[in-house]
């Protein structure tokens, strides 16, 4: 479809039939957030993709450099909010792998259970709104959208019941968690993903033996292996490419090695594969969540417990890259620190910035209506590509 | 291809490379850590091309800019080679003062949105870079925000 | 009743119930839907939010009509008049209870199936006068998509024609009493009716055939830039063609006004095989996605079509052997 150095603007010559531009602005409903398309068009063709972003940018690598290791996590989770719990992860395994900080077994395992908790939560966001994209939000797609947001809002009890907040959390701290699980806690969340264990394949059923939806989704986007590892993107988007590569495998943290599961891998590259990957990361997650709660053990949560002051952490100077598995790819921070209580330098790697880095490059050849299908697969939530 | 091998290659090419990284007492102690390769900036391109064909590192993950202030700026690169686990990351300093390097778009077409927020962030101009152009702040931002030389409360009407 | 009186009565009575039944269908079909995706439904307006569509008009009429600069004022302000006008009009020769309608012309489904295929002047219209991209894109995959579905539909809807012998929708109502319902007819009947309701869903831009307004694409598409009444105007000639052809399926397949009980209890059962159509539509609305437009196409021309064509035929060889003719 496009070779290695398709230019992402595309001139407008119009010597070969009558070429509309049209914008898929930055206010569209099915933009995933402020995003900003514009295409070129050959009647229904896409025939260029120029991707304009930018329109939640915050500057959070400067504010890092502001605030101390002690204020930022919160803000972490303002990058990707959908999945609040992982973006705060990386920040904090940066921080404690300059500074040699340990944290204590219960811990990780809370870490993990929260992430994998994250995780379902992200993914049914993603199924909801991917369906709503294909399907009209008067019609099909805002019926199941409906009732993956019901299922979500289960998840979302959860986290209110051990943070405190729904959406963005201040919850991982260096040196562990900030809050332990309450009482009964283990079992409303044993109960809650029984519950979406046996809905999952209530839609599966509704949307793989529709023909309409293979249609819309099969042989759509096709994301090739070499275009995948060549622009960078993780997550279910690579695993559906056929590449076997999940960093929870690969690069274990936080005691994922303690844990079996599986990884799922499609070698189709289009939507549709990426939607299979999804759907059986959600078994997987639930799988690893009964394991993480049978086996939780006792003990601190945070080998920094109490803080008193914001600078009270201080991580020697040293640089460190630590990457963990979102539900959209790797998140990773690269954090440059100095002795003091603020980091030197802090890149954010968004998943989703290397994801959404694709699309001009799998677009042009498609209609229009696989432009909203294929952006909805990629997945992008845009705290993480503006940061 | 292991740390090892990796080590030894890039020694063999690059001579004025320094490559960190300890030798490890097991491969375990470093699974996932990086190996840090400092170079020139000259080879930028060349040992990012070495990377990906011989060291096999084809996944790109990020490329970002760090300033100094007086040594200047220094920008860096992760590439990973998926199925063996090896990671390179690559930096090179390009010096007080200086703002231009080779860009790595011609290799990894990853590359490309990440130079451009370097760009947009630092103000590096990167050679053979097809479109260099802002990408995070609007067209008409005049200054290039993560340089220390910029305060975090720069104002600029009418957003600040 | 003095005779010029009666022609001005019945239309009028028929447009005035034509436009309760359909703000009150709005409700209808909100209230199915939120059942289906275990909610409620409006319930505050009203008791269970009965007075919720009457709410609604009130709000429209009471909205600013915003007029975009660069539009093309004529065109913009006559299309959803001209979109509404057939919609209404084809309940014209629907025929409620034997001798009940406006006008039972001998060519009756043959207007009906002429005039609802003018609404598509008034959506092209609409998406041409707004002068906006999204609306035009949205009036060509109209034009498309009407077009192409108008074809099976006519055909599907001749089946009961062929098999009723005539075009006037009172003979094909009255060949269906005594229980004979055209569905029920073997084989052909069904597959008619399946034609036919496939045929309706996409000549009337229903999921999953709206890649017209796609509302995650073009943000409703050819609608895009009216507001207020003329909003209204276009919702209401949407939702009245909807209803007419349930009414004309109810008519075709479902034996009209057939059913037990007294006579004059016709015309009930006529609405209900028509709100039980309209559910069906709704119920197929509410489940699917929609598919893309080349798909739509696909499917018109390279399958409905020639099936349909077919089904035709072999009506037509089975009315003439039933009536004795090989």
């Amino acid at each position: 479809m496009t070779t290695a150095s398709a230019p992402t603007r595309v001139e407008l010559d119009y010597s070969g039939g009558e070429r509309l531009t049209m914008n898929m602005g930055p206010q569209h409903p099915s933009a995933h957030g402020v995003f900003r398309a514009i295409l070129t068009l050959e009647g229904e063709t896409v025939v260029g993709v120029d991707a304009v972003i930018g329109y939640l940018h915050r500057c959070h690598e400067k504010l890092s450099e502001t605030l101390t290791y002690a204020q930022y996590p919160s803000i972490a989770s303002k990058t990707d909010y959908v999945a609040a719990m992982t973006s705060e992860f990386a920040y904090v395994m940066a921080a404690e792998s300059i500074g040699k900080i340990e944290v204590p077994k219960r811990g990780q395992y809370l870490r993990v259970i929260t992430a994998e908790l994250q995780r379902i939560a992200s993914h049914l966001l993603w199924l909801g709104t991917w369906c709503m994209d294909m399907g009209g939000a008067l019609g099909g797609g805002a019926t199941i959208f409906l009732y993956a947001i019901r299922e979500r809002e289960m998840i979302l009890d959860l986290f209110e019941s051990l943070v405190g907040a729904r959406l963005l959390y201040g919850f991982f701290q260096v040196g562990g968690t900030r809050y332990d699980i309450p009482a009964g806690w283990a079992d409303s969340c044993r109960k809650t993903i029984a519950d979406i264990d046996s809905r999952i394949g209530e839609y599966e059923g509704l949307l793989e033996d529709n023909p309409f939806f293979q249609a819309r989704a099969k042989g759509v986007g096709l994301i090739s292996r070499d275009l995948a590892e060549d622009v960078g993107i993780s997550g279910p988007l690579l695993r559906g490419s056929g590449v076997n590569f999940d960093l929870r495998k690969s690069a274990p943290y936080s005691s994922y090695e303690d844990f079996t599961f599986n990884v799922p891998v499609e070698t189709a590259g289009d939507c549709f594969a990426r939607y299979r990957v999804r759907m059986v990361e959600f078994r997987e997650s639930i799988a690893i969540v009964r394991q993480a709660l049978d086996k939780l053990p006792d003990g601190p949560i945070s080998s920094r417990p109490g803080l008193k002051s914001v600078a009270q952490i201080r991580i020697p100077k040293g640089e460190a890259y630590a990457r963990v598995e979102g539900p959209r790819g790797e998140v990773g921070c690269y954090l440059i620190a100095d002795g003091s209580a603020k980091p030197y330098r802090m890149k954010w790697r968004g998943a989703s910035f290397s994801n959404l880095a694709v699309l001009p490059h799998i677009i042009p050849g498609h209609k229009v209506a696989d432009v909203v299908a294929i952006m909805g697969s990629v997945d992008p939530v845009f705290g993480e590509v503006d940061r | 291809m292991t740390r090892q091998q990796a080590r030894t290659s890039i020694g063999e090419r690059f001579g004025s490379a320094q490559v960190e990284g300890e030798l490890p007492a097991s491969a375990e102690a470093t699974a996932g850590k990086p190996l840090v390769v400092t170079l020139p900036v000259d080879q930028w391109l060349a040992f990012a091309r070495f990377a990906k064909d011989t060291l096999g590192c084809r996944f790109f993950s990020f490329s970002t800019a760090v300033d100094w202030k007086e040594q200047g700026l220094e920008v860096v690169a992760k590439v990973d080679n998926l199925d063996s686990g090896l990671a390179v990351l690559m930096k090179t300093k390009l010096g007080p003062g200086v703002s231009a390097c080779q860009s790595l778009v011609p290799v990894y077409r990853g590359a490309d949105w990440m130079e451009r927020e370097c760009y947009d962030m630092f103000g590096i101009r990167f050679d053979g870079h097809p479109d260099l152009r802002r990408i995070l702040l609007g067209d008409d931002w005049v200054g290039h925000p993560l340089l220390k030389s910029y305060a975090v409360d720069t104002p600029y009407p009418p957003y600040r | 009743m003095p005779a010029w009186l009666t022609p001005l009565i019945a239309p009028f009575i028929v447009l005035n119930v034509v436009i309760g039944l359909v703000t009150y269908v709005t409700l209808l079909e909100r209230k199915f839907a939120a059942r289906m995706q275990s909610r409620i439904g409006p319930y505050r307006v009203g008791p269970h939010g009965l007075l919720q569509p009457i709410a609604d008009a009130v709000k429209l009429m009471m909205k600013e009509d915003v007029v975009p600069t660069a539009a093309d004022r004529p065109v913009y302000n006559l299309a959803p008049i001209v979109f509404l006008i057939p919609c209404m009009l084809i309940f014209a020769t629907i025929p409620f209870a034997p001798g009940l309608g406006v006008a039972d012309l001998n060519i009756g489904i043959l207007f009906f199936l002429a005039v609802s295929s003018m609404e598509i002047v008034g959506l092209f219209m609409a998406g041409w006068g707004s002068n906006n991209k999204y609306a035009l894109l949205s009036a060509m995959r109209a034009v498309n998509q009407i077009i192409s579905y108008d074809l099976p539909f006519i055909f599907s809807a001749l089946v009961p024609v062929m098999l009723a012998g005539s075009l006037k929708l009172s003979d094909i109502a009255a060949a269906q009493a005594g229980g004979a319902w055209f569905i029920f007819y073997p084989v052909i009947g069904q597959l008619a009716f399946i034609a036919f309701m496939v045929a309706t869903l996409a000549a009337e831009n229903r999921v999953p055939f709206d890649i017209l307004e796609a509302e995650s694409e073009l943000v409703a598409g050819f609608r895009v830039e009216y507001s207020g009444m003329k909003f209204a105007l276009i919702q209401l000639g949407e939702y009245a063609h909807i209803i007419g052809s349930s009414f004309l399926g109810a008519v075709l397949f479902l034996g009209a006004w057939a059913g037990p009980g007294p006579e004059y209890l016709g015309p009930l059962w006529m609405l209900l095989k028509a709100m039980f159509l309209f559910l069906v539509l709704t119920w197929i609305r509410w489940s699917f996605v929609r598919i893309r437009v080349d798909q739509i196409l696909t499917l018109s021309w390279k399958f409905l079509l020639p099936a349909t064509l077919t089904l035709l035929v072999a009506t037509s060889f089975v009315v003439v052997w039933r009536a004795g003719g090989f």
